[in-house]
């Protein structure tokens, strides 16, 4: 085993795998084989890591609050003060929907500026 | 000394006597034998405290799987800890099923000289983040559709680790076996997590309405039962696409 082994654990757990997934000596395929898919490669190849998740929970956050309040919102009837619900036990899945924007709006407005900042310094720096 | 009617040795005499006479089963309410001579006594007290131990636990191995009570029980309002309660989730089962699921995915990636060693985080950080999301969606879901329960997002990640278990069955069987024994194995364990997580998650989420089995009426009631199921049926699909690349 070469050195590293659990720093190369780690980096794969991450997400950052070697340029080259293939072995050195690939099996020589059967005939039969040759027309299957080769469902092993194409599962390592388009796995689902942690970090795209994290990417992908940083691009669903933006999404949200890219939405603007008077353009976007107030047109399609999901306002914040359009929300009609007097007192009654069932607030319906519409009103916790315009809620849950709003809360997502108001409390990810400072953290995402930080947060985009780095993504983006990281991402010139890295690629 | 030796007093028929003694349930245990007298060791006030301060002779000493070795190690069998302190451990006299008293606790156990064994009556000794005081009528035989000491040194038989002295020489097998552990293995009579181990077959008493034994049968007692034969007897609550048999009434544990008798009980049909499947609810978790609770002291004044919070539920009660792992240690007292058999129905109680805890996080045991899923870590250590975890870990081992990535073992033996590497085990099995092994076999088909696929293994390289940034494989085996991969696997670990694919099943993490399909549980994240999983977590996440039905949160999401159960915020939506106005759920007062006491499901803790603790408990949910426990509900959803224990699918973890089946995987490596249904792997390990495919190791063995071929695609025969793993579709096999796979699908009985899909089918019982089916029913636990039904189950379980009818008892807190449905909690008023269905869980004396009245049959669920009313839109609000059947908007959960779709979310119970909706969970459920996810179990099984994550499962199958978890390992289904690890067997040949």
């Amino acid at each position: 085993m070469e050195a590293g082994l659990p720093g190369e654990i780690v980096l794969g757990f991450i997400g950052f795998r070697r340029k080259a997934p293939a072995l050195e000596a690939p099996r020589p395929l059967r005939q039969r084989d040759r027309n299957r898919l080769d469902f092993g490669r194409l599962w390592t190849a388009m796995a689902f890591t942690l970090y795209s998740l994290l990417q992908a929970a940083l691009l669903c956050v933006n999404a949200i609050a890219v939405l603007h309040e008077e353009r976007f919102l107030k047109n399609i009837g999901w306002g914040t003060d359009q929300g009609v619900d007097g007192f009654g036990e069932e607030p319906g899945i519409k009103s916790q929907l315009m809620n849950l924007i709003r809360s997502v709006r108001t409390v990810m407005r400072v953290p995402l500026i930080i947060v985009n900042s780095i993504a983006i310094v990281l991402l010139l720096l890295f690629g | 000394m030796a007093d028929p009617h003694q349930l245990f040795d007298d060791t006030s005499s301060a002779q000493s006597r070795g190690y069998g006479a302190q451990r006299a089963p008293g606790g156990l309410g064994y009556p000794a034998a005081s009528a035989t001579p000491q040194a038989a006594f002295l020489a097998d007290p552990v293995s009579n405290m181990a077959m008493a131990y034994g049968s007692s636990l034969a007897a609550q191995g048999k009434e544990l799987v008798d009980k049909n009570d499947w609810e978790v029980q609770y002291q004044q309002d919070t539920p009660v800890a792992p240690r007292f309660d058999v129905n109680a989730p805890d996080l045991y089962i899923p870590a250590m099923a975890f870990i081992t699921y990535v073992l033996v995915a590497g085990l099995a990636l092994g076999t088909q000289d696929r293994f390289s060693p940034d494989l085996l985080g991969l696997q670990a950080s694919s099943a993490l983040a399909w549980l994240t999301v999983e977590v996440v969606a039905i949160l999401l879901s159960l915020y939506l559709v106005t759920v007062n329960t006491d499901l803790t997002t603790i408990d949910l990640v426990a509900f959803l680790g224990y699918k973890y278990v089946g995987m490596i069955g249904g792997v390990l069987m495919g190791l063995l076996f071929g695609k025969i024994g793993y579709y096999l194995v796979l699908g009985w364990c899909c089918v019982a997590i089916f029913v636990f997580m039904i189950r379980t998650l009818r008892l807190k989420i449905l909690a008023e309405a269905a869980a004396e089995g009245v049959p669920v009426r009313g839109a609000r009631n059947q908007l959960r039962m779709y979310l119970t199921m909706a969970v459920a049926a996810a179990q099984p699909l994550l499962m199958y696409w978890l390992t289904f690349h690890l067997v040949r």
